[in-house]
Parts: C-alpha cells; structure tokens; sequence
C-alpha cells in the first residue's frame, strides 16, 4: 500500500486542474418530510479521485443516486460537461458516461456471471428479428476483462451468487469500466471485504484515475480513502460537513472530521483515560 | 470499449496470469444436473414407467398421440406462463383469458357476420389488450402479480357469462361451424397430421414449435437476457439500463398472445360453439407444469424446456389414469402429488449442486 501512494504522488503533482466533467450545485432531495441531503456542492474532475465520507444514514448513497439518475433532486442543478441535465432514469445517465457500482453492486444472483457482466448491454450478432446474443464473445470479452483485474473465476457460467464478496465488487466495478465509464462511482466498495481484497478494489480505483476516469469513492474509512483520494467531501446529516483537497488535509484532520470533530475529542479522552487505568 | 485500464499489478497474487490456478471447471455430469428441469425429467421418466407398467393401453402408439395432445393443450399456455414465470410474475386470470378469447372470436364473427379470421383479429386485440392491461397496472401500482391478476381473473370470469348471456341470450355461442374461414381455421388450430401411421394432433406441433421458439429467446435473444434479470432481481435491472417495466408488460402480453392461441383452438375444436362457464382452475395447471419444470415461484430460474415436460406429466397421468381404468377423480390428486414431488426434488438438487 505504500508504494501505491508513492507511486500517485507523483502523478497528482503533474495534473493541472481539469474542467468539471460533474458537478452538483446546492442540491437537495427530500423524501415525503424526510431531509436527505440539502445544500451539497460538488464537482469531479477526470482523473480524479473524489471521496465522500459519512457516517451512516448521512446521505451517501442518495447523494450517488442523484448523480446515477435514479433520483431527481428536489432542488439545485446538476451539470454535466457544464451543461445542465435532468436524468429520468439510470440508462440516460450511463449514456453520457456516469456509471456506477451500487452498495448492492446492481448484480443478479441466479444468472451467471458473463450475463450480468454484459446485461443491459449485450452484444448482438445476425440481423433484423433474428438478432442474438453474441454467447462465445461475451463469454470471451468477460473472462478476459475479470482477469486483468486479477479474478479468474473458475466457471465463468457460475452464478454471481455463487461468488465471494469481492469478487462480485470486481465483477460490477470492472463490468462499468469495460462499458466505457467515464465517472466511475463506487458505493462503499471496501465495505464488506478483507485486508486483500480491499487493497485489490483501490488498486482498481487508481488504474481507473490513471486511465483519465473521474472516480467518485464512496466509504466509511477514511485509511482507505486517503490512499486513493485526490479530493474529500465529508457530508453529515445531508450537509457539507467539510470540502478539501489533499494538499489541504491530513489524515488525522480527516477522521477527525468524519467522526465529527468535538465528539472524538470526547472518545480519545474516554480512551486515554482508560489506557491509563489498565496500567 | 473506450478506455483500456493497463494495471500495473494484475491481481493479489501479483504474480501474473502463469500463475493463477484453475478451480476445475464443474464436470459435465454435475452441470446436467444443475439444470433446472433434472427433477422434472426424473419424475417424467417415473410417471411414464408407472402407466407402462399398469395401464395396457398405454403402450400404444394411438394413445400416446392421446397423452400428447392433453399436454399440449395444457403445455401452449405453459410456455407462456413459463415465461412470465421467470420474470417474476404470474398470471391467474390466464385460464378464462383463453375462454374470453374463444367466446370473443364467435361473438365478433357471428353478430358482425364476419369472416372468423376478422372476428380472431378482433380478439387477439382483445387478449394482447387484457394482457397490456394486467402488465401496465402491474408496474404503475407495484401491487404483486398475485393481486392484480385475482381482480382480472374474477372479472373475466364473470364478463365471460355475463357478456354471452347478454348478446346470445344463453350461456354459450351461437354455432359459428359454418360461418366463412372456419374450415381454415380449424385446419390451422385443430386439425390431426399423419405421422407414421398416428394421428398428431397439430396442437402438438404448434407447442413444441412455441417450446423452441421461446427457448430461443430466452437462451439466446437480449429479451431473454432481460426477462431472466427482471425476475431475478428487478432493482439490479433497472439500475444498469434494462426496461423492467417494458419487459414485465410484454410477458403479460405474451400470455394474452397463447390465450388467444389456446382459445382458437378450443373454439375450432368445439365445432364452432364455446361454453362461457369454462378454464375456470386451468391457470393453476399452468403454473403448475411450470413449477414442475423448476421454475421458481419467485422468479429469475428456470427454462421453457421444464414447462414442457410438467405439461407432459400432466398429460401422462390425466391419460394414464383414464387408460389403466381409474376413477377420473384420481387425476387432480396425482398431479397434486406429482407437483409436491417435484419441488421437493428440484429444491433438493438446487441445494446439492450448488454446494462445491
Ligand atoms: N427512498 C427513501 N425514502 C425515504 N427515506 C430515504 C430513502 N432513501 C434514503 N432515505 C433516508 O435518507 C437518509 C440518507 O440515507 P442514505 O442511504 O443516503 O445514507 P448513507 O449515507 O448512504 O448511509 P450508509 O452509510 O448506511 O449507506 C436516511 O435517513 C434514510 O433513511
Ligand atoms: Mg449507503
């Protein structure tokens, strides 16, 4: 893991700051009298990494699901490429290039991996009424795709259900790259997995940045964040808690603001006092 | 693709690909039995041995062609409901809708005195429309399939007597045998073809070509990629692009299609004159040939292939029983115990094979 940040310093030095190919302008969703999210700006460059950190119920997810169209927002703009949009559904937003990978990775249990690899989007040979699915080639295309991720499943007919926590992450996140994303948002990704496979996923999320994609990374931990992250958002109860680059931050101040400041304070003390009385 | 993402680690092994192991792929045994329809071949098998072995009449080619023939009138619409079935509906008003299609093509020809392919025009009309109907309020009010398909159900069941009481005076069709297009259309939905020596009903026929057709476009057609995510997991298809609502509303439709189908030849067979009272309890035969064939209940699994071969253990024991001299009374029984046997075997070998 070191090297890996060694590796993207260098890289972040010689980006100059790129034109927002998103960006949100004090957007707001309300669901009957329920306050999502109010108020949230954001942009995401290409080749970049934006992380949004939050507690949980802060509003995450449904911040990412305005921004995939599953939502419209009840208030503020949306632009993408400077231009304002109104995505009525997800298709419109995977059309101009925002592909996401869902908390519940938008996969299907029961059918086989190749499958949900090109569904929504398969690969069709012949003509007219009688135009099929490519089967051998969207075999091929899906194998050869999971294994540059490093996955290489032994049945590539097995169901997804059939697979292993990270495995399905790298099926769904290299499933939107392959389809040409060019933001790539990643919901929690490293949520559910171990030491390895989370190193596996953020590897994947800089070869991503390094490729010129925008990522927007989704997380509860800010160790995984600050490995990858160019920019941090941390958003509480619906709001803008906190809006940084890198060069602005530590990773102290960081978990400082995502745990919420004055609140922290009060558990290391808690801590400290206890570390003291187990001497 | 656009971008190529050039890693320059390949994996956790960081070994390169030289060095990542196979897990064997799965033998061809186990895959055979992974499929679906492993239970219902198996019980076929068993049924088909059963009546061979008891009913003498049962081992001639004549009664086959008979076995045959009482599948496929279940089995047309089991494709059908197969379908739906997969992609995580149902549909219980699919028994009357083959009445209602039946009673509508008479009605239409005999008091318009038209051809009967305009009056089956007319109908098939009606059957698409009492399909985008089930499917269109379906996805606008989220209600389960259950619900909604109950109300067209009753509905139609009562429309079915109410409207041919009203416009015949009586509860069944006035004759239509003799009307114009008739002879043709009985050749088309219930005429025998001579094969080898028997007589095929060309129900038969049709529902083996449905069987395929469907088969191939579940298997094979982007359709039939959707149809298998819509039921497996509806959200997940919706968030990468697939039409969920489009699909569910064209399965339903798809029904209506076979209702109609059914209904012509239930029409042209009954010599012109249709009962309104009747395919009150059929719909649960459907899902039932389907459910044996390993669909599941909830969507997502399951193949036409197995809808076929539950309509077909329909068929062997509704004429198994009638060959070996039982009781008529024994049927509804049988094919109780015959779907209870079936679940519990496709779910028992669902469990093994999935175990590595
Ligand atoms: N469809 C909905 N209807 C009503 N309320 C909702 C809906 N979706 C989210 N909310 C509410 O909005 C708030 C933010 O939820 P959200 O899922 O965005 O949180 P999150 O930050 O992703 O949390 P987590 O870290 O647990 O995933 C929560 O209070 C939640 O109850
Ligand atoms: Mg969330």
């Amino acid at each position: 893991m070191v090297t890996l940040t060694d590796t993207t310093e260098a890289a972040r030095e010689e980006r100059a700051p790129s034109e927002p190919v998103l960006e949100l302008r004090g957007v707001g969703k309300t669901f009957g009298n329920i306050r999502a999210l109010s108020g949230i700006d954001l942009k995401v460059g290409a080749g970049e990494v934006t992380c949004i950190l939050g507690d949980n119920g802060a509003g995450k997810s449904t911040l990412i699901k305005i921004i995939a169209g599953l939502h419209a927002p009840t208030s503020g703009e949306y632009r993408v490429d400077g231009e304002p949009v109104a995505f009525t559904s997800p298709r419109q937003a995977l059309d101009r290039g925002i592909a996401t990978v869902y908390q519940d990775l938008a996969l299907v249990p029961l059918m086989p991996v190749w499958r949900n690899f090109f569904l929504g989007s398969e690969i069709r040979t012949g003509f007219g009424p009688f135009r099929m699915l490519d089967v051998a080639g969207m075999r091929r295309v899906a194998e050869e795709e999971l294994g540059k991720m490093g996955i290489d499943l032994p049945d590539i007919d097995a169901p997804v259900g059939n697979l292993s926590g990270g495995q399905r992450q790298v099926v769904a996140i290299a499933r939107a790259v392959y389809f040409g994303a060019r933001v790539l948002i990643l919901d929690e990704p490293t949520a559910a997995l171990g030491v390895k496979q989370s190193g596996v996923v953020l590897k994947y999320v800089n070869a991503a940045r390094d490729a010129g994609l925008g990522v927007i990374f989704i997380t509860h931990n800010p160790h995984h964040a600050f490995m990858v992250g160019d920019h941090f958002v941390v958003v509480k109860l619906g709001r803008t808690e906190l809006d940084a680059p890198r060069s602005e931050l530590t990773l102290e101040e960081l978990t400082h603001h995502m745990a919420g400041g004055a609140e922290l304070d009060a558990l290391e003390h808690e801590l400290k006092r206890g570390e003291g009385e187990g001497r | 693709m656009s971008q190529t993402l050039t890693m320059r680690t390949p994996g956790p092994g960081q070994g390169g690909s030289e060095k990542r192991e196979r897990v064997g792929r799965r033998s061809p045994l186990r895959r055979f039995l992974a499929r679906p329809e492993v239970g219902s071949l198996i019980g076929a098998v068993v049924v088909f041995a059963v009546f061979f072995a008891v009913a003498e009449p049962f081992r001639q080619a004549a009664s086959f062609s008979t076995v045959l023939y009482a599948s496929s009138t279940i089995g047309i619409m089991a494709v059908a409901v197969a379908l739906l079935m997969i992609g995580g509906e149902f549909d219980l008003s699919a028994g009357v809708a083959v009445v209602t299609s039946a009673l509508a093509t008479a009605m239409f020809s005999y008091q318009f005195s038209l051809n009967i392919w305009a009056g089956a025009a007319l109908a098939l009309a009606l059957a698409l429309g009492i399909g985008f109907l089930n499917g269109w309020i379906l996805v606008r009010t989220n209600l389960p399939s259950f619900l909604v398909t109950l109300s067209t159900f009753l509905m139609l069941q009562g429309l079915n007597i109410a409207v041919t009481k009203l416009v015949t005076g009586s509860v069944s069709t006035d004759n239509v045998s003799d009307m114009d297009g008739f002879a043709s259309a009985r050749a088309v939905f219930a005429s025998s073809i001579p094969v080898g020596g028997v007589d095929v009903r060309i129900t038969v026929l049709w529902w083996l070509l449905f069987a395929a057709l469907a088969t191939w476009v579940l298997m094979r057609t982007r359709v039939g990629n959707w149809i298998y995510a819509v039921g497996g997991n509806a959200e997940s298809a919706r968030a990468v692009g697939v039409p969920v609502k489009r699909v569910k509303i064209g399965l339903f439709m798809t029904v209506g299609f076979f209702a109609w189908f059914s209904g012509m030849h239930l029409l042209t067979a009954a010599n012109g004159v249709q009962q309104s009272g009747e395919g009150v309890g059929n719909e649960l035969l459907y899902i039932m040939a389907a459910v044996v064939g390993g669909c599941l209940l909830t969507g997502g699994y399951g193949t036409v292939v197995g809808a076929v071969i539950g309509a077909f253990i329909y068929g062997m024991t509704r004429q198994g029983i009638v060959y070996a001299g039982w009781d008529n009374n024994w049927i509804m029984f049988f094919v109780g115990a015959m779907l209870l046997l079936a679940v519990v075997i496709n779910m028992w070998v669902r469990n093994q094979t999935s175990k590595r």
